[in-house]
């Protein structure tokens, strides 16, 4: 058997090891280069780049990042949970529900961002619909800004919440809710005392799931965001298109998949000690 | 209990509508004859727009190209590969595959952008279909290694070992015992890269070129420019494909 399965793992060896780890260490190599006048790279070895990055400016743009991010993946929290109890509660109908938490998660991450700009611009339905109604006069500054940011992150990133929630509570033995109920605990208190302790592992994976692509994010802050919330993603992309500063934009990039490594690790290993 | 019941319903019924709700307004706003956002009545005028714009058309078809040589390819080396880590696991390659699923499209797309740059110093090529192609084969192949290994995973390994007791070489026992049983999984497998193949837009858009527009692509640009029904019109189209894929994938995969 051994043969023939190194003969099935041999194209996936290729694609990842010439498609995905050999570029990230093209750009490993360049956060250690030089920008040249023009925009090309000099092989001039320097940690500059890295040094750059503590600059106040870029700080404040990772800190954003965070912020921005935590904020997301709180609210995802506060919307995802009930309807992840909501879910394993229901009896019949469970897998029609996920299905339709999953569904739109897969339908086009560009569209599902647009259909918010739709929404949200000057022009849009609910500054339309306000004008109309006559609560305002002028269009509300709805869109391009850090709230629209979290807004479209909440919207595209929910699924992941709700499904490790789903798995951790539908595993939760009913049996223990009625007990708390008997014993005197009125519906919320069992719901944070009982419940929320026992899906830890499931909570502290929807948090690691949304906080990380939140954290990366590109498309919903370059699209919702406007000039104003520029997130690290957009630092990276416009190191790479406008301001030409390769080694920097390399340099960004390596810094935030450091971040998502230790993150992933972190929950990973605290959840393995769970298990012992 | 009841009341609390209740409440529970309604706030799960409000967050179903909060991730439905904006692209059910999309798509009925495309239906609108009005360009504003007020409605006027009924017209398939933005859809008949869509369908006449030449440059839609051409990023349209490059998307399909795309997304369909990128999915048989995906597809057939993803499936081999969940095969040869079902059998024994590699944790270099599959810790490998995941580290591609959770790193920053954003990241992917500048060192694949770096990488080819490079490569170009030595090899003259350009930026263009190819390359768009190669991307997303490599992001693709970790979505099918996920979902055919799940499939895998339910089946019984002793029916190969018993295959091969009875004289079946191993590539026969993978070919008429395991693959029959895991098809329904390879097909949702290749559905699903289809579907995350056509609709990247950030990976593809840097590693682009002049003759690669995708729809994502053209899409972004008109969405950039203010939005326009024709927009709309599309979203819905690509919505409700794209969505008719993955019921079709999720019903395989739960078969």
């Amino acid at each position: 058997m051994t043969r023939l399965r190194s003969w099935f793992l041999a194209p996936s060896w290729a694609v990842m090891l010439s498609l995905f780890l050999a570029p990230l260490l093209v750009i490993v190599v360049y956060s250690f280069l030089t920008r040249g006048a023009y925009g090309g790279i000099i092989v001039a070895w320097t940690t500059e780049s890295y040094r750059r990055l503590a600059d106040p400016l870029y700080l404040t743009i990772l800190g954003r990042s965070f912020w921005i991010a935590a904020l997301a993946t709180v609210f995802s929290l506060i919307l995802g949970f009930p309807l992840a109890l909501f879910i394993s509660r229901s009896a019949s109908r469970k897998n029609l529900y996920l299905s339709l938490v999953i569904l739109p998660f897969w339908t086009s991450f560009l569209v599902r961002t647009y259909a918010w700009m739709f929404l949200l611009r000057d022009t849009g339905l609910i500054n339309t619909l306000l004008e109309r109604i006559g609560i305002i006069r002028d269009p509300l500054p709805l869109l391009y800004n850090n709230g629209a940011v979290v807004l479209g992150l909440v919207y595209s990133y929910l699924p992941f919440m709700v499904l490790p929630l789903y798995a951790a509570l539908e595993r939760l033995d009913p049996n223990l809710l009625e007990a708390a109920a008997d014993l005197g605990a009125r519906p919320l208190t069992a719901l944070f005392r009982v419940v929320v302790p026992l899906c830890g592992p499931g909570i502290r994976a929807g948090l690691v799931l949304v906080f990380i692509p939140c954290l990366g994010a590109y498309l919903t802050p370059d699209l919702l965001g406007g000039g104003k919330s520029v997130m690290v993603g957009n630092l990276i992309q416009n190191q790479f298109t406008n301001a030409r500063d390769w080694p920097f934009g390399s340099a960004a990039s390596l810094v935030l998949m450091a971040l998502v490594m230790l993150l992933l690790l972190a929950s990973v290993r605290r959840d393995a000690k769970g298990l012992l | 209990m009841k009341r609390s019941g209740r409440m529970l319903a309604i706030y799960a019924g409000l967050a179903l509508l909060f991730l439905h709700l904006p692209l059910l307004i999309l798509a009925i706003f495309s239906f609108n004859v009005s360009p504003f956002t007020v409605w006027q009545g009924f017209s398939l005028h933005w859809y008949y727009a869509a369908f006449q714009d030449p440059e839609l058309a051409e990023s349209a078809w490059n998307s399909i190209v795309i997304a369909i040589v990128s999915t048989v390819a995906s597809t057939v080396i993803g499936t081999l590969c969940a095969y040869g880590l079902w059998k024994r696991n590699s944790p270099v390659l599959s810790n490998s595959l995941y580290l591609s699923l959770v790193t920053p499209e954003i990241v992917t797309g500048i060192s694949l952008l770096a990488f080819y740059q490079w490569i170009f110093r030595f090899w003259h090529v350009q930026l263009g279909m190819h390359t768009v192609i190669l991307a997303h084969i490599s992001f693709s192949i970790a979505f099918v290694v996920i979902v055919v290994m799940a499939r895998l995973r339910t089946m019984d390994a002793t029916l190969e070992e018993a295959a091969l007791d009875l004289g079946a070489n191993e590539w026969q026992a993978f070919r008429l015992v395991t693959l029959p049983g895991i098809w329904p999984g390879v097909i949702a497998a290749a559905l699903l890269a289809f579907t995350v193949s056509f609709d990247d837009y950030v990976i593809t858009s840097l590693v682009a070129g002049v003759d690669s527009e995708t729809l994502p692509m053209a899409i972004y640009a008109l969405a950039r420019r203010g939005v326009s029904p024709v927009v709309n019109a599309i979203s819905a189209l690509i919505v409700f494909g794209l969505g008719a894929l993955i019921v079709i994938s999720e019903r395989l995969r739960a078969a």
